[in-house]
């Protein structure tokens, strides 16, 4: 449903996004990752057709974002990074606005309003002004306006930024919840996000796409995938030269007189040598944890060596 | 049409929940008042029109409305709501057309407010009821040609100020070049008569004095609504390649 080819834009001498291409289908949740300045807010306002790009285009449900911009926004819900609301208004009349801009006769927006304001649990302000709303609150209009017309496309930048671990929670449910049927791209810079979220992971570096994959792939390219911690009930001599003869090990690190912490060559599986090793040799593991590989890891690999 | 009335409402919310309006109303009855009957003599002069009025009219609003078409854009774009207003499915002149008519809408109720004017002259003579009538509909054919400029200069600049300055030269410029001493001043050049005719047809002030005579020519409703038409799609023009600046 998106299609971006080669999308570009320049700022001056600013390259702010270099010519990204992907593809988005309906039911994914992308995840766009990257440092500030990466370019994901460029992206997104091109996407939206706010701002039209250097060189490239890109397609939202086939409408492209150069000649027909008004049919790519009547199929975009989006949420700006700046969390942009009227905040003179009041949550009922702007959430009033957005669905007569979006077409709906009375009847229906009372009941597209009344939807979305339970689904962002909006009902105990939706009579105050939006200026005395916390920044929570604000972020969840935001959302709401976005969803009230149930576009098949949703953007959505830095979604949770500002928000406390328990709205985080209920945005997130929300949005796993509305991606049965729908494209979403997210931008953020908080991994775990992803992780809990997304079915894709995008990462972008000044400008191009470093990385294009899913969230349990790219963990597994960090280097700490696979290394195993092991404690051993008991101090023995010899056990670090025992280990580091393994024929999957690239190399170990004693963390203290009874645990160690095991680096596997690449593609290896160390957990069973280990074990194996352990039970032949009388030794008794006390603990033992295998790494799943850690995306902030390959997040800052990625990001700082290109 | 409809995208026009929807902005057109919200624009009037906004106007109604803010202070800008009534300080806006406030200044300017008491600035036409003080002007009138201070400045004009209008109970000493002891006749029953309106033209003292009507007269500092062009002159009250060339501070008046700048001040309030700055604010058309520049408050959006510092709230960055102008990212959501134009992510929403709307045509940008739709945007400026619904902008433009309430804040022309405000400023209009601000001039009808005048009503105990003529209601006064009404009790003390016998005034030509006409007269008075063109006399508000010049007004705010004027007011609307103000503000059209405003809003073009809004678009063009998120600075409140520049905006101000600019909309107060040209409206300043566009009045001049049809004021009685300018004209007389063109004539010493020995321009050409048809340069003249059309640099004075081209002024505020020309069509203006013609209207507060009591005569609504079409011609005169013409340049106005033309150009109030012509600026506010040259405004929508430049706000598509700066509205993201
Ligand atoms: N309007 C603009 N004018 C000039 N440079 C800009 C503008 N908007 C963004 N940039 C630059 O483009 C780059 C990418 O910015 P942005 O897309 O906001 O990054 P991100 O959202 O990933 O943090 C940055 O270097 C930023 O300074
Ligand atoms: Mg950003």
């Amino acid at each position: 449903m998106i299609k971006v080819e080669n999308l570009g834009k320049y700022f001056d001498n600013i390259k702010a996004v270099d010519g990204i291409s992907f593809e988005v289908k309906k039911g994914e949740v992308v995840g766009f990752l990257g440092p500030n300045g990466a370019g994901k807010t460029t992206t997104m306002k091109m996407l939206t057709s706010f701002i039209s790009p250097t060189f490239g285009t890109a397609s939202i449900c086939g409408h492209s974002i150069i000649d027909d911009s008004l049919s790519v926004r009547k199929n975009i819900g989006y949420l700006p990074e700046t969390v942009a609301v009227y905040s003179d208004m009041r949550v009922s009349a702007f959430l009033d606005f957005a669905a007569q801009i979006r077409g709906f006769d009375k009847n229906e927006r009372f009941k597209k309003i009344k939807s979305v304001v339970d689904v962002t649990n909006l009902n105990s302000v939706f009579n105050q002004e939006i200026e005395t709303l916390s920044k929570g609150y604000k972020c969840r209009l935001g959302l709401a306006q976005a969803i009230l017309h149930d576009p098949p496309v949703l953007i959505l930048d830095e979604p949770t930024d500002g928000l406390d671990p328990n709205q985080k929670h209920e945005v997130r449910a929300l949005i796993r919840k509305l991606s049965t049927d729908k494209a979403i791209i997210i931008s953020t810079h908080i991994l775990e996000e992803v992780e809990s979220v997304c079915s894709r992971a995008i990462i972008i570096s000044k400008g191009a796409i470093a990385a294009d994959s899913t969230p349990e792939k790219l963990r597994s390219q960090s280097s700490f995938a696979g290394a195993v911690d092991v404690t051993f009930k008991a101090a023995k001599i010899g056990i670090f030269e025992l280990l580091k003869g393994l024929t999957s090990v690239s190399q170990v690190n004693q963390l203290n007189n009874q645990r160690y912490l095991l680096l596997p060559k690449s593609g290896c599986n160390l957990l069973e040598e280990v074990i194996s090793v352990s039970t032949n040799n009388g030794l008794t593991i006390s603990d033992i944890t295998v790494d799943k590989g850690r995306l902030d890891q390959v997040f800052y690999e990625i990001t700082t060596n290109s | 049409m409809k995208n026009i009335a929807i902005i057109f409402k919200r624009e009037i919310a906004a106007y109604i929940s803010s202070p800008i309006v009534y300080i806006f109303i406030v200044f300017f009855l008491i600035l036409s008042g003080v002007f009138t009957f201070k400045l004009s003599g209008f109970f000493e002069i002891g006749q029953a029109d309106l033209k003292s009025f009507f007269g500092w009219i062009p002159w009250l609003y060339l501070f008046l409305i700048p001040a309030i078409s700055m604010r058309l854009w520049s408050e959006e774009r510092k709230s960055g709501t102008i990212e959501l207003l134009f992510t929403f499915p709307i045509k940008i002149y739709e945007a400026m057309a619904g902008k433009f008519l309430a804040a022309w809408a405000v400023i209009t109720s601000a001039l009808l407010l005048t009503f105990t004017l003529p209601l006064t002259v009404e009790y003390l003579g016998k005034p030509d009821v006409g007269v008075m009538i063109a006399g508000y509909i010049g007004s705010i054919l004027l007011s609307g040609c103000y503000l059209a400029i405003g809003c073009f200069f809004s678009a063009s600049t998120k600075n409140q100020v520049i905006s101000f300055i600019f909309t107060f030269v040209n409206c300043l410029i566009l009045l001049l070049i049809g004021f009685e001493p300018f004209v007389k001043f063109f004539e010493g050049l020995h321009l050409p008569l048809w340069l003249l005719t059309q640099i004075s047809n081209f002024s505020f002030f020309t069509h203006f004095a013609n209207i507060q005579k009591g005569i609504l020519d079409v011609r005169d409703i013409f340049f106005f609504v033309t150009f109030i038409c012509v600026s506010i799609y040259c405004g929508a023009l430049i706000l598509e390649n700066r509205k993201a600046e």
